[in-house]
């Protein structure tokens, strides 16, 4: 039994290290949120409209709106980043010596995933405190509730990593998923305007975004920010997560998945 | 038992602010009347013409509003809804003020140039004081003795003696003022204008202008920053300033003068009203047809809830 923890400990410390070690990552990390909070939304303040959308009770600034779908955005980035780092590994060689572990896959994997969404969950708390200061207050109750969405939706978005990592041969290639991944994720959702707001002008854009995971898992979180719970937005985010990391589990098996029959994949 | 059931209601009770909400629906040509725990409408009442202004006895127990289409001011039972037997207003009445005593409502009358005295228990006209062109914002001074009204067109606030009847004072302020507000201690006077853009501070014993206060929303037009309804704190610490169109309360530090918040609430922010207890300030918004509930102990708005059709005036009185 303790094998397993040492396992994960030794998984998990070397995300640590990956994160403290790279202290302009974390910067990054938080810069890139705080220029959307402090720029963009400051241009935006006052356009949101006139309907008040749950959670929310009365009406709210932008920067209070976009604030979850921020959270999101640092969990997406960090997502995406530990794909990278998956490439990263696997070009370097240090992925033989994990997969080489007599740990099941499953493991091994869930292990790097939980460990690269503990360190999102640090930047996403570090960004609603300066957040604070920018007077976006949620409840502070919402403080609490919002961690387990935030593990949620961080260990959806991740497992969506892993999956994208799975399909990348080399980290150049790694431009290509930012554009084609994290900036349709994040635009066509609910992170920057609320869904009747896109259905006033595109009911397409709309369906799409309703059908986006990364909409859910901001739902997730902005409910959760306020103490309340999406029941919905919860059972897609699960639903994600369960089939993306099924699908993970399912690539990385070098018997099955993308790796049969090719060379120099490990 | 019976003890064990009373220990425990005691126990659960919260402090229930148990007040009852009512507000005038401009278009809807009706009265909303909500929960003030529940913030629902539990009640509507109909067959008004343009209710607008709406205050309340002292004792909360009767309702009194500005039907301004049917020229008259109708009466209205807190407790039950029923109507009671109306009081004349003078044509067009929009805005009035119960004097401190609770005998004698101060009418203006928008297309007459007038201020209409109405004893409320004789339901007789009092006096006729004409006043400047457009009068509707009117104040009474905490001691009674002076009433003020707000002339739209004539930009004056003018100083009513309230045994005489005669104009003792008339004081220039900026553009279209909407209406006034004395200090609980009687001697500073705030009048809003709201084509001016600016509150005028006044000295009452001079009757000079010592000082305007101005507005400044970040991303906002200044023409958007229309100053409308007032209501002061009882203990006369914080002024909060309807901004119209601006879909802003300012809260304004009386002590310097100096606005120190813009709360958001709905659209085109008209008159406002605090609880019984002043822990809460609620705001009648016109166009996006809801009332937008203010914590004043921390000035966050908490909440904001569908009334009728285009909402105007609020008042709150302890639930009978």
């Amino acid at each position: 039994m303790t094998g397993w923890s040492i396992a994960f400990g030794g998984i998990a410390r070397r995300e640590l290290l990956r994160f403290t070690r790279q202290r302009e990552r974390f910067l990054a990390a938080l810069v890139r949120p705080l220029v959307w909070l402090f720029i963009f939304a400051a241009g935006f303040r006052s356009v949101l409209g006139v309907s008040i959308v749950p959670p929310y009770k009365t009406y709210v600034l932008y920067d209070v709106y976009v604030t979850p779908g921020l959270c999101g955005m640092i969990l997406l980035f960090a997502g995406m980043q530990s794909s990278l780092s998956m490439v990263y590994d696997r070009e370097t060689g240090a992925m033989r010596s994990l997969l080489v572990s007599p740990y099941p896959r499953w493991f091994l994997l869930g292990a790097k995933l939980t460990a690269a969404v503990l360190v999102a969950v640090l930047q996403v708390y570090a960004f609603l405190l300066i957040a604070w200061f920018w007077e976006v207050r949620p409840p502070v109750i919402g403080y609490l509730t919002v961690l387990p969405a935030l593990i949620l939706s961080g260990l959806m978005l991740g497992a969506l990593g892993l999956l994208i990592s799975s399909g990348i041969r080399q980290l150049e290639n790694f431009a290509g998923v930012m554009n084609f991944v994290i900036f349709p994720m994040f635009f066509a959702s609910s992170a920057l305007y609320p869904l009747w707001r896109m259905q006033e002008s595109s009911t397409l854009l709309h369906d799409i975004a309703a059908a986006n995971p990364f909409t859910h898992a901001v739902e997730l979180v902005r409910f959760a920010l306020y103490g309340q719970l999406n029941p919905a937005a919860a059972a897609i985010t699960l639903l994600c997560l369960i089939v993306f990391f099924a699908a993970t589990v399912f690539m990385y098996d070098p018997a099955k998945g993308l790796w049969r029959g090719k060379k120099g994949g490990a | 038992m019976r003890n064990l059931a009373l220990i425990a209601l005691a126990l659960t009770a919260q402090p229930a602010l148990a007040d009852r909400i009512f507000v005038t629906n401009e278009r809807g040509n009706s009265i909303s009347v909500l929960d003030g725990d529940s913030l629902e409408v539990i009640h509507t009442i109909d067959g008004l013409q343009r209710p607008r202004g709406i205050t309340a006895s002292h004792d909360g127990k009767v309702i009194y509003v500005c039907a301004s289409d049917d020229n008259l001011v109708r009466v209205y039972d807190a407790a039950t809804f029923e109507e009671l037997p109306s009081l004349p207003s003078g044509p067009d009445p929009e805005l009035f003020v119960l004097d401190p005593v609770g005998d004698r409502l101060f009418i203006a009358n928008e297309d007459d140039n007038l201020v209409t005295v109405v004893d409320v228990n004789t339901r007789q006209v009092l006096a006729e004081v004409p006043v400047g062109v457009e009068p509707e914002g009117m104040g009474v001074s905490p001691d009674g003795k002076i009433v003020v009204n707000t002339s739209e067109t004539t930009n004056m606030a003018h100083m009513i003696d309230t045994t005489t009847y005669e104009i003792v004072g008339n004081i220039l302020v900026d553009g279209r003022p909407r209406y006034a507000e004395y200090t609980p201690d009687g001697q500073t006077l705030f009048v809003s204008a709201e084509i001016g853009g600016t509150v005028s501070v006044i000295d009452v014993p001079s009757q000079t202008v010592t000082h305007k206060i101005t507005f400044d929303v970040p991303g906002l037009l200044p023409e958007a920053l229309q100053p409308v309804g007032m209501r002061i704190t009882e203990d006369g610490t914080k002024l909060y300033v309807a901004l119209g169109p601006a879909n802003r309360v300012a809260v304004i530090d009386v002590a310097s003068d100096e606005v120190t918040d813009y709360l958001l609430v709905g659209q085109r922010v008209w008159q406002m009203a605090f609880s019984p207890d002043g822990s809460r300030l609620y705001t009648a918004n016109g166009n996006s047809n809801d009332v937008s509930v203010i914590d004043t102990a921390t000035d966050t708005v908490t909440e904001s809830v569908q009334v009728g059709q285009q909402p105007w005036g609020l008042v709150v009185v302890p639930t009978p």
